[in-house]
């Protein structure tokens, strides 16, 4: 770390960070509205959060239902647990808090109340993988990994605003716990150019390709479909295979698009590279026999860097442009 | 190595809040942005400990004799920073790289960047805990540094925080020295709405400790409260609770909506100096 470089300022995304890029088409909080919209017509939701409703707009929910919503305080042991005992009444609770906290601070609370019981809570946790210039505290980059170890879990990484908005009503009428990375605040709104909609369990293909195949979730799924785009004036055609649903990993289309021949299988995600997507993809793939050339764009294994969140998504090779670098290296 | 000034130097500990305080802005003016409202509000206590009651050497941050403190609310960074500057830790020049790419300064306190930093922060609840490790550990070194581990309001919702009060008195560690900054803020509101947590002293003299609340803006207090909880001869941990007004110093940031984030306007930045300046210039 040096204290001399002089460079253009750029300013460390606080917990306030959007993840939009300039001038990119955007909704305001959709998990909040699309919660709001879902207790109309199920009165078993509550909502509860460990001091961040205004960071994971579920101060929406709270505004909207307020005798169905729950203040935990900065204690996210009693939010998960709490949680747990509400779904044991009956209810279907949608905890929120960043997504650091959800997972490690609370992870035995997860496991022993929640998931081990098979119990209905829905935790939906902000500021997923590196998308806080913060530093290790605020960045979750192994929450996916921490949770695929959780029998019985499901795992949500969505892509955009649309995304997130339909997958608020599958998750609660999903019997069972459910992990959702939330995308919070000013979300893109990139999928609905692609005739998609979410379904729980299924992944996607948003765009077909026959070079390489792209195989990712949440915010990258965003960046593979720029990929794809700037890849065109190479004349390198990009496939995107979109698998919002981490576990139960939607094996079939994965083997089944992974076996198409001639294509580099890149599997992108915005997590480490230990114990995520890409992992369960390789897993899949090499236990069916399915051995196409297989690369993974993933956070490194390291303690990540406090900084501006552009500088830091290309430091570790999530930003488009180092997606774009990596891919044609790979090409050859 | 820091000697303790006489009773009775507020004035001169009155200087170095001032500066804390400007430091604290030009750095919130780097950025843009950042948690002034807490720095402004927390400068007094910042000062007292750095300026008046805590050992150290500035030109070695590791020095074994030193007192260690913990900054368990890693979000109060750029307060602290201010008081490492003003402590010599941390060279003038280096506060326009505040919250940069590649600073030693990042905008969440973390001790693998920054010198005198002694935990990284940003996961709140976790000093104290610490603190009685650290304890533990002076003791049974015969190292007789005090530990001060000092906290946000918020962290009192943590169950770790009292796990670690109910073990701190259980092993009688009189040089542990807790500060908990009460400025009745969170993230989602004021602290006495987010989570209630009266009658406080109450609670950590049940939990075995020494307790004294004072106003945290009130510079004699203050050195008076941390002199109490030096010298006092008794085997139990200490804490003071210090009520603070955020954005103080700068009257349009006190009497601004409170926030987590305090809203400070491009140009208020330098609006709030010429605004310190002067009332440092009147007293
Ligand atoms: C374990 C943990 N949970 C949640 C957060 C998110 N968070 C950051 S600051 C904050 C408010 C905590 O209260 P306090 O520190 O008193 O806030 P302030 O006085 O600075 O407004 C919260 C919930 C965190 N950093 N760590
Ligand atoms: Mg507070």
């Amino acid at each position: 770390m040096s204290t001399t470089a002089k460079k253009p300022r750029l300013t460390t995304s606080a917990m306030i960070a959007s993840i939009a890029s300039e001038g990119q088409r955007v909704k305001a909080a959709p998990f909040g509205k699309a919660l709001v919209e879902l207790a109309q017509q199920r009165a078993d939701i509550v909502g509860l959060t460990a001091d961040l409703a205004k960071y994971t707009d579920l101060h929406l929910f709270a505004q909207a239902y307020p005798e169905r919503f729950f203040q935990m305080g900065m204690a996210e042991q009693l939010l998960m647990a709490s949680a747990g005992g509400m779904a044991k009444e009956g209810f279907i609770p949608f905890a929120t808090t960043y997504a650091v906290f959800g997972t490690r601070r609370a992870f035995d609370f997860v496991h022993q109340v929640i998931a081990e019981e098979n119990l209905n809570v829905k935790m939906c946790c902000a500021l997923p993988g590196l998308t806080t210039g913060y530093g290790p505290s605020h960045q979750a980059t192994e929450d996916i990994a921490l949770m695929r170890g959780i029998p019985g879990m499901t795992i949500i990484d969505p892509c955009d605003a649309l995304d997130t908005e339909q997958a608020v009503p599958q998750i609660a009428a999903h019997a069972g716990p459910v992990y959702m990375r939330l995308l919070r605040g000013n979300v893109p709104l990139v999928l609905d150019e692609y005739d998609y909609t979410f379904e729980l369990g299924k992944a996607k293909m948003l765009r077909d390709g026959k070079d390489v195949l792209v195989i990712s979730s949440g915010i990258l799924t965003m960046r593979a479909l720029e990929v794809a785009k700037a890849l065109e004036s190479d004349s390198v055609d990009v496939g995107v295979l979109h698998v919002p649903t981490i576990k139960p990993l939607d094996t079939a289309t994965i083997l089944a698009e992974a076996s198409r021949s001639g294509r580099l299988v890149v599997v992108a995600e915005n997590h480490t590279a230990v114990g995520g997507l890409g992992e369960a993809v390789a897993t899949a793939l090499l236990t069916a026999g399915v051995t196409p050339p297989f690369y993974q764009i993933a956070l490194p294994d390291a303690f990540l860097d406090a900084g501006a969140l552009p500088t830091l998504h290309d430091r570790y090779g999530i930003s488009t442009e180092a997606m774009v670098t990596a891919i044609k290296g790979w090409l050859g | 190595m820091n000697i303790p000034s006489e009773i009775g130097s507020h004035t001169k500990l009155a200087e170095h809040a001032y500066r804390i305080r400007r430091y604290a802005l030009q750095m919130g003016e780097v950025q843009g942005q950042g948690y002034v409202g807490q720095a402004l509000g927390y400068a007094d206590v910042l000062a007292v400990a750095y300026c008046h009651a805590m050992s150290y050497k500035p030109s070695d941050p590791e020095w074994e004799g030193r007192d260690r403190f913990l900054l368990s609310h890693g979000h109060y960074a750029i307060a602290f920073y201010a008081a490492l500057l003003e402590a010599g830790v941390i060279p003038e020049d280096e506060l326009e790289t505040y919250g940069s790419d590649d600073s030693r300064l990042p905008m969440s306190g973390m001790a693998t960047y920054t010198p005198g930093m002694e935990m990284s922060g940003g996961s709140l609840g976790q000093g104290l805990p610490i603190a009685v490790g650290i304890a533990l550990g002076l003791r049974l070194k015969g190292n007789p540094a005090f530990v001060y581990n000092s906290m946000s309001d918020g962290e009192l919702d943590e169950g770790s925080t009292w796990e670690a009060a109910m073990g701190a008195a259980h092993h009688g560690l009189s040089n542990l020295i807790c500060l908990v900054d009460i400025n009745n803020q969170q993230a989602d509101g004021p602290s006495t709405k987010v989570m209630g947590f009266e009658p406080l002293a109450d609670k950590w003299a049940a939990f075995g400790w020494h307790v004294q609340r004072v106003n945290g803006n009130d510079l004699p207090a203050v050195i008076a409260a941390f002199d109490t909880a030096r010298n006092l001869q008794e085997a139990r941990p200490r804490v003071i609770l210090f009520d603070t007004l955020m954005g103080k110093g700068v009257p349009f940031l006190e009497a601004r909506e409170k926030n987590h984030f305090i809203r400070v306007d491009p140009h208020e930045w330098q609006q709030a100096i010429e605004i310190l300046d002067q009332a440092r210039g009147a007293v």
